[in-house]
């Protein structure tokens, strides 16, 4: 029978960190993005709890975890509120063409 | 003496004149005249004052003491700056028998000039600020005795005279204005590596006991002021004392303007506007011969002693030279000028006979050279004004169109030939004793009487040319001259006469200073 | 009266004429009747004149009076000593006699012009420019230095310059005029130079002082050549003034100038004006200086006598019997008969005005026909005229009753000694030769003008005796013109008292060395000179003794001889004038075109001058200014290359610098593309690279 180790969890994690990463620079859509950098944050907090139940760091990992699921929320917020301006200002929320800073 | 710092004021008053001109309205051309004309004839009452107040005994030249209306402060005093020391510059003013009667000239010139600009339609406030700075110029450079100050006065002049032949000057303005410029400023270089060999050579003794570099003029005659490893001084074996006095030379004999250096002057003259003319041939011409004798002379006396034979060879060449080529001109101005170049010529001959009676005849010379030219410039200025040509052989006839004017130009015409009782012939008769009593230069003196005859020759046959003949029809309209012009031929002819009956009125100003030059010069290490 | 009181009136008489002429130069416009007020002060002048030479000769007689002031001083000069120009005045019995004779003919002239100028545009400035003329030689007489008579000897040349051109819209008036002038100056500049000498070494001007310095054995730069080059530049100086050849050429052509000019300026006193001072520096003269001044004078005679002998024109025949008249003052002052050569100064000072004034009336009657070919039988219309001409001719003839038959005679008389004490025997020739010519040619005048038949009936039909104010003037110089005035024997001048008492030859000052044999003092004699009575040798007073006879013979032959021909020629026909040109043609041209002197000064000095100075002129404006503009352009192509390589290769780096950061910024702009995303690519591959290069794990 197949048992579910530490690397099991990494392995998710890190489908989930790509597939976060993949969503953040393909996706032009900003709320995507940001739905990508969720991904990203999640797959951290897997990692954190799954560290924290294999490994000898006591509770650490899970507190982190729920810091950063807290952060999360705080950031879409932020982040959204910032996309809804960019869409005020812009019209759209297409990453592509918001490329002032190249300026 | 005087209570107040008399030629600070003769020197900065048209300063002030351009100010309160620049000040003024564009629109009121007739005051912005009278102002200028005001300003001038303050400076002649100051000039006069100056005479009245003038103690011709003193000698001037070489001491401090016997220098006249002295002010002398310090100007630009820096200490200590690494290998260069101390740099002190005094605003030193003085004047002796050399500059009294270039001063006179200036002030007298410049009043003159000013009538005559009467006629000036472009630009007035302009023309007049830039007229009052050259002035100014002018007679800065004619008292100054600090090198320094001097070399300023001299360049000041240029920046002015520059505009006024280039922007109200004839067809080939912008090309005379350049020529000129560009030829005195490369002369002005010369002048200035000797000013500064001068400076690094020579130290003066200050109250404090301490030494200092110094531009002073009186300081730098001074032998015992010189240190023995200077550049230019005589104390060392390796001085380049003789390079130096040519340079300085050759940088003087521009303004002269002296052969072959002379070339800029007819350009110059031909397309300047009369005023101007009579500026630069009354006073400006005076500013070469007046530093050689001022600077030249008494720093580089062992030099000048040395090169005396070839001062009268260049002065002699000027003499047949300019008389020469002023037979073969068929410009009215440009004759003028080159006789300018010839008179300018027995300036240069007597003072290289080294002897007081050359140079009294060579400053007299100077001065009567100023009226005379000058209203010989006045002269094509009001043939110019009513014809617009000045080509010789357009004329005949106006003697009996214009008679007075007729009369004054033959007034002017035998002076400049030297006709006795007129100022020329005691200079020139004063240069060719002197010139001819050292027999060195005998023999070049004798050729240089040639000059006497040319000059009778293309002044008469000017005079032919223009005025004498029937009347050409087409000058049948000519207006002889008005009150404007009367104003400034009369007192130009009073001044002639009066100098060739009674000379002395003249030369006893200079007599003394031009002993001690003499002395100074001849006796000197 | 006192010494003091007699320079006085003689400075008074000098500067009236000055006050005449500026009085009417100013206010002549305003008071055209100013005129006479000009006239009236020569009439004053001329009475105070009289009064000054009466009391000098009569109470001064072998006293000078001298009157100076110092006019420029520069005595404390170091180099090349203390110097201290001096004017002055002094009065000899010479002077007076000038002062008689030139104010007596500028009055009569004066009078004379007041008719034969009536109606000229410029009436009142005539009258002016003869006062500044009056002024002027009135200086020239009184001076006692050289550097006034230099002065003075310019502004005569100017008068003389205002005069001849008076008619000015004449192009060749004013020709003229300038050539006088210019001619003139040649002459100065020599006369200048031989003052400057004197000046060099005696550091005055003065006359006695110079002479008193030359009598002490000081001479110039030590050396006699210096001393003969003086006297023979200032000698320069009358062979311009007193139109000796070579410089003789201005005087014909003066004539342009009015007739009455004429007479005063270009025949009586201005000219003379170079033999007075030659007497005045007479003592200073070497023998060669002499010897030149004899010669120049003969020649200068002959070529003028030959000239006359064809001329046409009255006042041309006039002019050269000037010249040739001058040319026997000066040659009479070489040969050392310094009295006779003054007194005829002053004889031919009176016929010859008499002659011009008498061509003026001529020329007047006959509306300005100068040309003889015209004339012809004026005797019966114009008797006074006539006879006081043929008086003045008869004494420039040297016809015995008449003043220049003294004079004339004393002058050959001179030559013959001079001949016979030096062997230059070809100077009596001369003189003799010219006499005859002189007679011939002043005769031939006579006869075509006053003799015959009229040749323009038109015009003589209008000929007219002139009105008193001109015929007066005639009369009174024709009446000077006779003996009584001057000697009471018509035949022995020494007897008279111009010679016996007025005009004594003064002491030669010049070393012995230098001087003649016959100018030498024997040992008794030598004391006597130190009081200026002799200065001649024993041998010379015998020679002009035995001189005197043969001379006068001969004289009146060659004059007699002269004056038959013309009679032969002209009045009696008994020869044909025009056969015997016609056979003798080259010469007969040469004579008639004045020896070609003007066309040869022409082609020569004159085209060659003003060659020279076209030349010259090319060379100021091509290579001088060539030069300088050549240099101008030269700094302008080295600063177009220079800016060249500025451009081009010094900004070419900078621009290269900054060109190639652009190009590499520009490069690596591309990445920045200002995309979140594409930064988070490169920050993962960069975090990606890192890892592998460092190999944490």
């Amino acid at each position: 029978m197949l048992h579910v180790g530490l690397t099991h969890f990494l392995i998710v994690s890190a489908i989930l960190f790509s597939l976060g990463i993949y969503g953040i620079v393909t996706r032009k859509n900003a709320v995507m993005v940001l739905m990508g950098i969720e991904l990203v944050l999640n797959s951290a907090n897997i990692n954190f709890i799954a560290f924290s139940k294999y490994g000898n760091f006591g509770l650490g990992g899970q507190v982190i975890a729920l810091f950063v699921i807290v952060l999360a929320a705080a950031e879409a917020a932020i982040a959204l509120a910032i996309v809804l301006n960019i869409y005020k200002t812009f019209s759209n929320v297409n990453v592509d063409e918001i490329d002032h800073l190249k300026e | 003496m005087i209570g107040f710092p008399i030629l600070s004021l003769i020197t900065f008053l048209p300063v002030l004149g351009m100010f309160l001109i620049l000040f003024m309205k564009k629109e009121q051309p007739k005051s912005i005249k009278y102002l200028t004309l005001g300003i001038t004839a303050l400076q002649v009452i100051l000039a006069v004052i100056l005479l009245a107040n003038y103690n011709y005994a003193s000698g001037g030249i070489y001491e401090e003491k016997s220098f006249q209306f002295i002010e002398k402060f310090r100007w630009i005093n820096i200490s200590g700056i690494s290998w260069i020391g101390n740099v002190k510059v005094d605003y030193f003013l003085g004047i002796d028998g050399l500059s009294m009667p270039m001063v006179l000239l200036t002030a007298l010139i410049s009043f003159i000039a000013a009538i005559s600009s009467w006629t000036i339609e472009k630009s007035v406030k302009g023309y007049f600020a830039l007229f009052l700075l050259l002035d100014a110029g002018m007679m800065g450079v004619f008292v100054s005795l600090d090198f320094f100050l001097f070399y300023i006065f001299w360049e000041l002049m240029l920046l002015p005279m520059y505009f006024l032949i280039g922007i109200w000057g004839g067809p080939r303005k912008e090309y005379a204005a350049i020529k000129f410029f560009i030829y005195t400023l490369f002369g002005s270089v010369f002048i200035l590596l000797v000013m500064i060999g001068l400076y690094f050579s020579a130290t003066e003794l200050m109250a404090n006991g301490s030494r200092v570099h110094t531009f002073s003029l009186l300081a730098l005659m001074n032998p015992a002021n010189y240190s023995a490893d200077g550049i230019l001084s005589a104390l060392n074996p390796n001085n380049l004392r003789l390079i130096a006095y040519i340079a300085l030379f050759a940088g003087f004999a521009i303004k002269i303007p002296m052969f072959p250096f002379h070339t800029w002057l007819p350009d110059a003259h031909v397309e300047a506007p009369t005023p101007i003319s009579v500026i630069l041939a009354g006073v400006l011409l005076k500013m070469g011969t007046y530093g050689i004798l001022r600077v030249s002379y008494p720093i580089f006396p062992d030099i000048t002693r040395q090169l005396m034979w070839y001062i009268a060879l260049f002065g002699m060449i000027n003499i047949v030279y300019g008389a020469l080529v002023a037979l073969a001109q068929k410009d009215f101005k440009k004759l003028i000028a080159y006789s300018s170049i010839s008179h300018m010529g027995y300036v240069l001959l007597g003072m290289a006979s080294l002897t007081t009676i050359g140079l009294n005849g060579a400053i007299f010379q100077m001065f009567n050279h100023g009226t005379i030219t000058a209203m010989l410039f006045l002269i094509v200025g009001v043939v110019y004004d009513r014809a617009h040509t000045r080509g010789l052989n357009d004329f005949g006839g106006l003697a009996s169109q214009m008679p007075i004017y007729t009369g004054f130009v033959t007034v002017a015409f035998f002076a400049a030939i030297g006709l006795p009782s007129m100022s020329g012939f005691v200079s020139e008769v004063l240069v060719f004793i002197g010139a001819f009593g050292v027999s060195a230069i005998r023999v070049l003196t004798i050729i240089s009487t040639l000059g006497i005859l040319l000059g009778a020759g293309y002044m008469l046959w000017t005079l032919q040319r223009i005025f004498f003949g029937p009347l050409n029809e087409k000058w049948a309209t000519l207006k002889d001259l008005d009150k404007r012009e009367y104003a400034m031929f009369i007192p130009l002819t009073i001044i002639i006469i009066f100098l060739g009956v009674y000379p002395s009125g003249m030369l006893d100003i200079m007599n003394s200073s031009v002993n001690s030059l003499v002395n100074f010069v001849t006796n000197a290490l | 009266m006192s010494e003091s009181l007699l320079i006085n009136i003689s400075i008074v008489i000098l500067f009236l004429p000055l006050l005449g002429f500026t009085t009417v130069v100013f206010f002549g416009k305003r008071i055209p009747k100013l005129y006479l007020f000009e006239v009236a002060i020569l009439g004053i002048a001329l009475l105070l004149s009289i009064i000054v030479a009466y009391a000098k000769l009569s109470f001064y007689n072998t006293k000078d009076i001298v009157a100076a002031f110092t006019w420029i001083t520069m005595g404390n000069a170091p180099s090349p000593g203390a110097i201290n120009i001096e004017l002055g005045f002094k009065i000899d019995n010479i002077t007076v006699l000038m002062l008689f004779v030139v104010n007596l003919i500028s009055f009569l002239v004066h009078v004379f012009s007041i008719e034969y100028m009536r109606g000229d545009k410029l009436y009142t400035r005539y009258f002016a420019y003869l006062g500044i003329f009056t002024f002027s030689m009135l200086g020239i007489v009184l001076t006692h230095n050289l550097l006034m008579m230099y002065i003075f000897w310019e502004l005569v040349g100017l008068s003389s310059y205002l005069l001849i051109g008076f008619w000015f819209e004449k192009k060749s008036a004013s020709d003229a005029a300038k050539k006088a002038f210019i001619v003139n100056r040649i002459g100065d500049i020599g006369m200048f130079v031989g003052i400057l000498i004197l000046f060099t070494q005696y550091k005055t001007f003065t006359f006695d002082v110079i002479y008193q310095q030359i009598a002490a054995g000081n001479i110039p730069f030590g050396s006699n050549a210096w001393l003969t080059a003086a006297g023979i530049l200032i000698f320069m100086g009358a062979v311009g003034k007193s139109a000796q050849f070579p410089l003789h050429v201005w005087l014909p052509d003066a004539m342009e100038g009015p007739t009455p000019v004429s007479a005063l300026i270009h025949a009586a006193t201005m000219v003379a004006a170079g033999v007075y001072l030659v007497v005045r520096i007479f003592v200073m003269l070497t023998a060669d200086a002499m010897l030149v001044i004899a010669v120049v004078g003969a020649f200068t005679s002959l070529v003028a006598a030959t000239i006359a002998l064809t001329q046409n024109d009255i006042k041309k025949v006039l002019a050269y019997s000037t010249v040739s008249q001058l040319g026997y003052m000066v040659m009479a002052l070489g040969v050392g008969a310094y009295a006779f050569a003054f007194f005829h100064l002053v004889t031919h000072a009176f016929f010859k005005a008499c002659l011009f004034l008498g061509s003026g009336s001529v020329i007047h009657s006959m509306h300005h026909e100068q040309d003889i070919r015209n004339m012809g039988g004026l005797k019966r219309k114009m008797p006074v005229t006539y006879y006081t001409f043929l008086i003045s001719t008869l004494a420039i003839s040297g016809i015995p009753l008449f003043s220049g038959f003294l004079s004339k005679d004393g002058i050959l008389a001179g030559t013959l000694a001079f001949g016979k004490l030096t062997g230059h025997w070809f100077i009596p020739f001369i003189g003799f030769t010219v006499a005859g010519l002189t007679a011939f040619y002043m005769f031939r005048l006579v006869i075509l003008t006053f003799h015959g038949e009229p040749r323009d009936q038109h015009k003589f039909d209008h000929a007219h005796e002139s009105p008193f104010v001109m015929a007066a003037p005639l009369v009174v110089l024709a009446a000077l013109s006779i003996f009584i005035w001057y000697t009471p024997n018509p035949i022995g001048a020494a007897d008279g008292w111009v010679i016996k008492n007025w005009i004594k030859t003064p002491a030669q000052v010049v070393p012995n060395e230098t001087r003649f044999d016959f100018m030498k003092p024997s040992t008794e004699e030598a004391k006597a000179e130190i009081h200026g009575e002799v200065t001649h040798s024993v041998e010379y007073t015998e020679t002009m003794h035995w001189a005197h006879y043969p001379a006068m013979f001969l004289s009146l032959a060659v004059a007699g001889l002269g004056i038959l021909f013309a009679f032969m020629f002209y009045q009696w026909e008994k020869l044909n004038a025009d056969k015997l040109a016609e056979k003798i043609k080259p010469l007969y041209n040469f004579s008639l075109n004045k020896w070609f002197l003007d066309e040869l000064y022409d082609m020569t000095a004159i085209a060659g001058t003003l060659s020279f100075s076209s030349i010259l002129a090319w060379f100021d404006n091509k290579v001088v200014d060539g030069i300088v503009n050549g240099s101008a352009t030269v700094i302008r192509f080295v600063s177009r290359m220079s800016g060249w390589f500025d451009t081009f290769v010094v900004d070419g780096f900078v621009n290269f610098t900054a060109f190639f950061s652009g190009f590499v910024g520009l490069s690596f702009r591309r990445l920045q593309t200002g995309k979140v995303q594409t930064y988070i690519v490169f920050v993962i591959f960069a975090i990606i690279i890192l890892l592998m290069f460092f190999k944490p794990f």
